[in-house]
Protein backbone atom coordinates (compact mmCIF):
# COMPACT_ATOMS: atom_id res chain seq x y z
CA UNK A 1 0.00 0.00 0.00
CA UNK A 2 1.05 3.52 -0.68
CA UNK A 3 -0.56 6.70 -0.04
CA UNK A 4 -0.36 9.77 -1.83
CA UNK A 5 -2.04 13.32 -1.09
CA UNK A 6 -4.54 14.30 -4.38
CA UNK A 7 -5.57 18.31 -4.01
CA UNK A 8 -4.58 18.14 -0.69
CA UNK A 9 -6.56 14.25 0.11
CA UNK A 10 -5.05 11.25 1.22
CA UNK A 11 -5.70 8.41 -1.39
CA UNK A 12 -4.41 4.85 -1.17
CA UNK A 13 -3.47 2.73 -3.75
CA UNK A 14 -2.65 -0.79 -4.06
CA UNK A 15 0.95 -0.39 -5.51
CA UNK A 16 2.54 2.19 -7.41
CA UNK A 17 0.33 3.17 -10.73
CA UNK A 18 1.47 5.98 -13.37
CA UNK A 19 -0.58 9.15 -13.61
CA UNK A 20 -2.91 8.37 -16.45
CA UNK A 21 -3.89 4.98 -14.62
CA UNK A 22 -5.05 7.07 -11.22
CA UNK A 23 -6.56 10.03 -13.59
CA UNK A 24 -9.01 6.63 -15.07
CA UNK A 25 -10.01 6.00 -11.83
CA UNK A 26 -10.77 9.19 -10.75
CA UNK A 27 -12.65 9.85 -14.26
CA UNK A 28 -10.29 12.56 -15.45
CA UNK A 29 -8.67 11.06 -18.07
CA UNK A 30 -8.98 12.84 -20.99
CA UNK A 31 -10.87 16.07 -19.58
CA UNK A 32 -8.99 19.20 -19.52
CA UNK A 33 -7.03 19.18 -16.40
CA UNK A 34 -3.47 20.38 -15.50
CA UNK A 35 -1.09 18.47 -13.60
CA UNK A 36 1.55 19.74 -10.84
CA UNK A 37 3.55 16.19 -9.07
CA UNK A 38 5.53 16.90 -6.52
CA UNK A 39 5.72 20.37 -7.32
CA UNK A 40 6.54 20.18 -10.98
CA UNK A 41 4.28 20.46 -13.97
CA UNK A 42 3.10 17.09 -16.08
CA UNK A 43 2.98 17.19 -19.67
CA UNK A 44 0.01 15.33 -20.57
CA UNK A 45 2.16 13.40 -23.04
CA UNK A 46 4.26 12.46 -19.79
CA UNK A 47 0.80 11.30 -17.88
CA UNK A 48 1.93 7.03 -19.10
CA UNK A 49 5.35 7.34 -18.33
CA UNK A 50 4.98 9.36 -14.80
CA UNK A 51 4.88 6.88 -11.56
CA UNK A 52 3.56 7.90 -8.56
CA UNK A 53 5.55 6.74 -5.26
CA UNK A 54 4.43 6.35 -1.64
CA UNK A 55 3.94 10.57 -0.06
CA UNK A 56 3.68 12.16 -3.38
CA UNK A 57 1.72 15.22 -3.93
CA UNK A 58 -0.58 15.69 -6.95
CA UNK A 59 -2.22 19.33 -7.87
CA UNK A 60 -5.28 18.50 -10.33
CA UNK A 61 -6.61 21.91 -11.73
CA UNK A 62 -9.22 23.29 -13.65
CA UNK A 63 -10.66 26.36 -15.51
CA UNK A 64 -13.57 28.03 -13.70
CA UNK A 65 -14.98 31.05 -13.65
CA UNK A 66 -13.53 34.20 -12.71
CA UNK A 67 -12.73 37.75 -13.13
CA UNK B 1 -20.59 76.12 -56.25
CA UNK B 2 -23.27 74.92 -53.98
CA UNK B 3 -22.25 72.45 -51.74
CA UNK B 4 -24.53 68.77 -51.70
CA UNK B 5 -25.00 68.44 -48.14
CA UNK B 6 -26.14 64.94 -48.23
CA UNK B 7 -22.53 64.03 -49.91
CA UNK B 8 -20.93 65.79 -47.61
CA UNK B 9 -23.10 64.11 -44.77
CA UNK B 10 -22.34 60.78 -46.32
CA UNK B 11 -18.77 60.94 -46.67
CA UNK B 12 -18.14 62.44 -42.70
CA UNK B 13 -20.42 58.94 -41.17
CA UNK B 14 -18.16 56.78 -43.25
CA UNK B 15 -14.96 58.38 -42.30
CA UNK B 16 -16.15 58.14 -39.19
CA UNK B 17 -17.24 54.51 -39.01
CA UNK B 18 -13.95 54.14 -41.11
CA UNK B 19 -12.03 55.56 -38.15
CA UNK B 20 -13.77 53.49 -35.51
CA UNK B 21 -13.25 50.05 -37.16
CA UNK B 22 -9.79 50.80 -37.54
CA UNK B 23 -9.71 51.75 -33.87
CA UNK B 24 -8.18 48.19 -31.96
CA UNK B 25 -6.54 47.49 -29.45
CA UNK B 26 -3.13 46.24 -29.81
CA UNK B 27 -2.23 43.80 -26.82
CA UNK B 28 1.12 41.97 -27.14
CA UNK B 29 0.88 41.79 -30.41
CA UNK B 30 -2.45 41.00 -31.48
CA UNK B 31 -4.91 43.60 -32.04
CA UNK B 32 -8.92 43.21 -30.83
CA UNK B 33 -11.41 45.60 -31.59
CA UNK B 34 -13.57 45.13 -29.06
CA UNK B 35 -12.27 47.50 -26.04
CA UNK B 36 -13.73 45.95 -23.18
CA UNK B 37 -12.81 42.91 -21.74
CA UNK B 38 -15.13 40.58 -19.01
CA UNK B 39 -15.10 37.66 -16.48
CA UNK B 40 -16.85 34.81 -15.84
CA UNK B 41 -17.46 34.37 -12.31
CA UNK B 42 -20.73 34.89 -10.23
CA UNK B 43 -23.09 34.13 -12.75
CA UNK B 44 -26.05 32.12 -11.84
CA UNK B 45 -25.96 29.49 -14.85
CA UNK B 46 -23.75 29.00 -17.98
CA UNK B 47 -26.66 29.83 -20.42
CA UNK B 48 -26.56 33.46 -18.49
CA UNK B 49 -22.35 33.60 -18.43
CA UNK B 50 -22.59 32.75 -21.94
CA UNK B 51 -25.43 35.26 -23.09
CA UNK B 52 -23.81 37.99 -21.08
CA UNK B 53 -20.19 36.92 -22.85
CA UNK B 54 -21.60 37.32 -26.23
CA UNK B 55 -23.68 40.59 -25.55
CA UNK B 56 -20.68 42.64 -24.59
CA UNK B 57 -18.92 41.61 -27.48
CA UNK B 58 -15.69 40.98 -25.52
CA UNK B 59 -12.82 38.71 -26.98
CA UNK B 60 -10.44 39.05 -24.22
CA UNK B 61 -12.39 36.72 -21.38
CA UNK B 62 -10.95 35.93 -18.18
CA UNK B 63 -10.86 32.50 -16.37
CA UNK B 64 -10.14 31.28 -12.89
CA UNK B 65 -7.73 27.94 -12.15
CA UNK B 66 -8.89 25.84 -9.42
CA UNK B 67 -8.21 22.50 -7.91
CA UNK B 68 -10.74 20.21 -9.90
CA UNK B 69 -13.24 18.94 -7.15
CA UNK B 70 -12.57 15.21 -7.57
CA UNK B 71 -15.68 12.84 -7.82
CA UNK B 72 -18.43 15.67 -8.22
CA UNK B 73 -17.94 17.12 -11.27
CA UNK B 74 -18.10 14.05 -13.40
CA UNK B 75 -20.70 15.21 -16.45
CA UNK B 76 -20.65 19.08 -15.74
CA UNK B 77 -19.82 20.57 -18.33
CA UNK B 78 -16.06 22.14 -18.26
CA UNK B 79 -15.78 25.98 -18.63
CA UNK B 80 -13.57 25.70 -21.24
CA UNK B 81 -16.69 24.31 -23.47
CA UNK B 82 -18.74 26.84 -22.83
CA UNK B 83 -16.17 29.15 -23.46
CA UNK B 84 -14.30 27.88 -26.30
CA UNK B 85 -10.50 28.97 -26.78
CA UNK B 86 -10.75 28.79 -30.35
CA UNK B 87 -13.41 32.24 -30.07
CA UNK B 88 -12.32 33.79 -27.31
CA UNK B 89 -8.97 34.91 -26.01
CA UNK B 90 -8.77 33.55 -22.62
CA UNK B 91 -6.80 35.28 -20.03
CA UNK B 92 -6.17 32.98 -16.87
CA UNK B 93 -5.86 34.98 -13.65
CA UNK B 94 -4.18 34.42 -10.38
CA UNK B 95 -7.28 35.76 -8.33
CA UNK B 96 -7.04 34.52 -4.66
CA UNK B 97 -2.87 34.43 -4.84
CA UNK B 98 -1.15 36.23 -2.11
CA UNK B 99 2.50 35.87 -2.82
CA UNK B 100 4.38 36.27 -5.94
CA UNK B 101 4.85 32.43 -5.47
CA UNK B 102 1.42 30.47 -5.68
CA UNK B 103 0.86 33.47 -8.75
CA UNK B 104 3.20 31.97 -10.54
CA UNK B 105 2.52 28.20 -9.56
CA UNK B 106 -1.28 28.96 -10.28
CA UNK B 107 0.38 30.64 -14.10
CA UNK B 108 2.29 27.86 -15.35
CA UNK B 109 -0.53 25.25 -14.89
CA UNK B 110 -2.70 28.00 -16.59
CA UNK B 111 -0.21 27.93 -19.51
CA UNK B 112 -0.66 23.73 -19.52
CA UNK B 113 -4.10 23.63 -19.24
CA UNK B 114 -4.45 25.70 -22.41
CA UNK B 115 -1.59 24.63 -24.40
CA UNK B 116 1.11 26.59 -24.42
CA UNK B 117 -0.73 29.64 -23.82
CA UNK B 118 1.07 32.74 -22.74
CA UNK B 119 -1.24 36.10 -22.32
CA UNK B 120 -2.25 36.09 -18.62
CA UNK B 121 -3.79 37.95 -15.92
CA UNK B 122 -1.41 39.01 -12.74
CA UNK B 123 -2.97 40.16 -9.58
CA UNK B 124 -1.70 39.53 -6.16
CA UNK B 125 -3.99 40.30 -3.80
CA UNK B 126 -2.85 42.06 -0.22
CA UNK B 127 -5.74 40.83 1.73
CA UNK B 128 -8.54 39.01 1.75
CA UNK B 129 -11.09 42.07 3.01
CA UNK B 130 -10.23 44.42 0.43
CA UNK B 131 -9.14 42.36 -2.20
CA UNK B 132 -6.45 45.30 -2.67
CA UNK B 133 -3.69 44.46 -4.76
CA UNK B 134 0.10 44.09 -2.85
CA UNK B 135 2.01 46.07 -5.58
CA UNK B 136 5.26 44.41 -3.83
CA UNK B 137 4.68 40.62 -4.73
CA UNK B 138 3.02 41.77 -7.79
CA UNK B 139 6.01 43.37 -9.06
CA UNK B 140 7.97 40.46 -8.07
CA UNK B 141 5.67 37.98 -9.91
CA UNK B 142 5.50 40.03 -13.09
CA UNK B 143 9.53 40.12 -13.43
CA UNK B 144 9.67 35.93 -13.00
CA UNK B 145 6.75 35.32 -15.30
CA UNK B 146 8.47 37.58 -17.65
CA UNK B 147 11.33 35.94 -17.88
CA UNK B 148 9.73 32.47 -17.76
CA UNK B 149 8.12 34.26 -21.57
CA UNK B 150 4.64 35.08 -20.31
CA UNK B 151 2.69 37.98 -21.95
CA UNK B 152 1.89 39.68 -18.28
CA UNK B 153 -1.38 41.62 -17.96
CA UNK B 154 -1.13 43.69 -14.63
CA UNK B 155 -3.97 44.52 -12.34
CA UNK B 156 -2.60 47.00 -10.09
CA UNK B 157 -2.88 49.77 -7.69
CA UNK B 158 -3.58 53.49 -9.33
CA UNK B 159 0.08 54.63 -8.07
CA UNK B 160 1.51 55.68 -11.79
CA UNK B 161 5.36 55.00 -10.48
CA UNK B 162 4.25 51.15 -10.08
CA UNK B 163 2.71 51.32 -13.64
CA UNK B 164 5.68 53.02 -14.71
CA UNK B 165 7.82 50.09 -12.94
CA UNK B 166 5.35 47.44 -14.15
CA UNK B 167 5.85 48.56 -17.97
CA UNK B 168 10.12 48.83 -17.70
CA UNK B 169 9.73 45.27 -16.26
CA UNK B 170 8.06 43.89 -19.53
CA UNK B 171 4.17 44.04 -18.90
CA UNK B 172 1.69 43.86 -22.05
CA UNK B 173 -0.82 45.98 -20.38
CA UNK B 174 -1.39 48.07 -17.25
CA UNK B 175 -4.69 47.47 -15.48
CA UNK B 176 -5.00 49.60 -12.50
CA UNK B 177 -7.96 49.62 -10.11
CA UNK B 178 -10.71 52.00 -10.68
CA UNK B 179 -12.01 50.95 -6.64
CA UNK B 180 -12.40 47.61 -4.77
CA UNK B 181 -13.03 44.30 -6.86
CA UNK B 182 -16.61 43.62 -6.78
CA UNK B 183 -17.13 47.01 -5.23
CA UNK B 184 -19.14 48.76 -7.65
CA UNK B 185 -18.19 51.95 -6.63
CA UNK B 186 -16.55 53.30 -9.79
CA UNK B 187 -13.78 55.57 -10.78
CA UNK B 188 -12.75 57.36 -7.30
CA UNK B 189 -9.50 59.03 -8.32
CA UNK B 190 -9.59 59.76 -11.76
CA UNK B 191 -6.80 62.25 -11.64
CA UNK B 192 -4.45 59.35 -10.59
CA UNK B 193 -5.82 57.12 -14.31
CA UNK B 194 -5.04 60.54 -16.17
CA UNK B 195 -1.54 60.16 -14.86
CA UNK B 196 -0.79 56.46 -15.51
CA UNK B 197 -2.41 56.63 -19.27
CA UNK B 198 0.13 59.81 -19.94
CA UNK B 199 3.26 58.00 -18.64
CA UNK B 200 2.73 54.39 -19.73
CA UNK B 201 2.99 53.19 -23.23
CA UNK B 202 0.99 50.08 -23.24
CA UNK B 203 -2.47 49.97 -23.27
CA UNK B 204 -4.17 50.92 -19.58
CA UNK B 205 -6.88 48.60 -18.57
CA UNK B 206 -8.90 49.85 -15.94
CA UNK B 207 -9.70 46.46 -14.02
CA UNK B 208 -12.01 46.41 -10.63
CA UNK B 209 -14.63 48.43 -9.68
CA UNK B 210 -17.15 49.48 -12.20
CA UNK B 211 -20.54 49.92 -11.32
CA UNK B 212 -22.56 50.53 -14.30
CA UNK B 213 -22.61 52.15 -17.82
CA UNK B 214 -21.35 55.37 -16.88
CA UNK B 215 -18.22 54.14 -15.00
CA UNK B 216 -16.79 52.51 -17.80
CA UNK B 217 -17.22 55.61 -20.49
CA UNK B 218 -15.88 57.74 -17.57
CA UNK B 219 -12.65 55.62 -17.56
CA UNK B 220 -12.28 55.62 -21.50
CA UNK B 221 -12.99 59.77 -21.65
CA UNK B 222 -9.94 59.61 -19.66
CA UNK B 223 -7.88 57.65 -22.54
CA UNK B 224 -7.71 53.96 -20.80
CA UNK B 225 -7.18 52.10 -23.88
CA UNK B 226 -10.18 49.46 -22.28
CA UNK B 227 -11.62 48.04 -19.23
CA UNK B 228 -12.34 44.62 -17.68
CA UNK B 229 -15.12 44.06 -15.52
CA UNK B 230 -17.00 41.03 -14.46
CA UNK B 231 -19.35 41.82 -11.16
CA UNK B 232 -20.54 44.83 -12.96
CA UNK B 233 -22.25 42.45 -15.44
CA UNK B 234 -22.77 39.39 -13.43
CA UNK B 235 -24.39 41.08 -10.49
CA UNK B 236 -26.75 43.42 -12.40
CA UNK B 237 -30.33 42.51 -12.39
CA UNK B 238 -30.20 41.61 -15.89
CA UNK B 239 -26.91 40.42 -16.98
CA UNK B 240 -27.22 40.31 -20.96
CA UNK B 241 -28.67 44.16 -21.03
CA UNK B 242 -25.93 44.99 -18.67
CA UNK B 243 -23.59 43.56 -20.84
CA UNK B 244 -24.73 45.23 -23.92
CA UNK B 245 -25.11 48.45 -22.31
CA UNK B 246 -21.44 47.92 -21.18
CA UNK B 247 -20.28 47.49 -24.67
CA UNK B 248 -22.11 50.57 -25.94
CA UNK B 249 -20.60 52.78 -23.12
CA UNK B 250 -17.02 51.75 -23.67
CA UNK B 251 -17.41 52.52 -27.61
CA UNK B 252 -19.03 55.67 -26.72
CA UNK B 253 -16.46 56.53 -23.96
CA UNK B 254 -13.82 55.49 -26.57
CA UNK B 255 -15.67 58.06 -29.76
CA UNK B 256 -15.69 60.52 -27.02
CA UNK B 257 -12.15 60.45 -26.22
CA UNK B 258 -11.60 60.48 -30.08
CA UNK B 259 -13.95 63.02 -30.24
CA UNK B 260 -12.26 65.15 -27.84
CA UNK B 261 -14.13 67.02 -25.63
CA UNK B 262 -14.87 70.52 -24.96
CA UNK B 263 -12.93 72.34 -21.45
CA UNK B 264 -14.42 72.69 -18.48
CA UNK B 265 -15.58 76.34 -17.94
CA UNK B 266 -17.03 77.64 -14.95
CA UNK B 267 -19.70 80.75 -15.76
CA UNK B 268 -18.17 81.09 -19.20
CA UNK B 269 -21.24 83.03 -20.36
CA UNK B 270 -21.45 81.76 -23.65
CA UNK B 271 -25.01 80.58 -24.27
CA UNK B 272 -25.87 78.28 -26.82
CA UNK B 273 -28.44 80.52 -28.04
CA UNK B 274 -27.40 83.69 -30.25
CA UNK B 275 -27.93 86.20 -27.97
CA UNK B 276 -28.83 88.49 -30.33
CA UNK B 277 -32.41 89.02 -32.03
CA UNK B 278 -34.13 88.62 -29.18
CA UNK B 279 -38.10 89.77 -28.95
CA UNK B 280 -38.88 92.79 -26.78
Amino acid sequence: MIAILVNGETRQLDNSISVFTLLERLQLAGQRIALEHNGVIVPRSQFNQQLLSDGDQLEIVVAVGGG
Amino acid sequence: MAINWKLWLQSVVVNMEHTMSKDAILIAGKSYSSRLLVGTGKYKSPGEMQAAIEASGAEIVTIAIRRNNIGQSTGEPSLLDIISPSKYTLLPNTAGCYTAEEAVRTLHLARELLDGHSLVKLEVLGDPQSLYPNVVETLAAAKTLVADGFKVMAYTSDDPIVAQTLEDIGCVAIMPLASLIGSGMGILNPLNLQLIVDRVRVPVIVDAGVGTASDAAIAMELGCHGVLMNTAIAAAQNPVLMASAMEQAVKAGRMAFLAGRMPRRLYSASPSSPSDGLIS
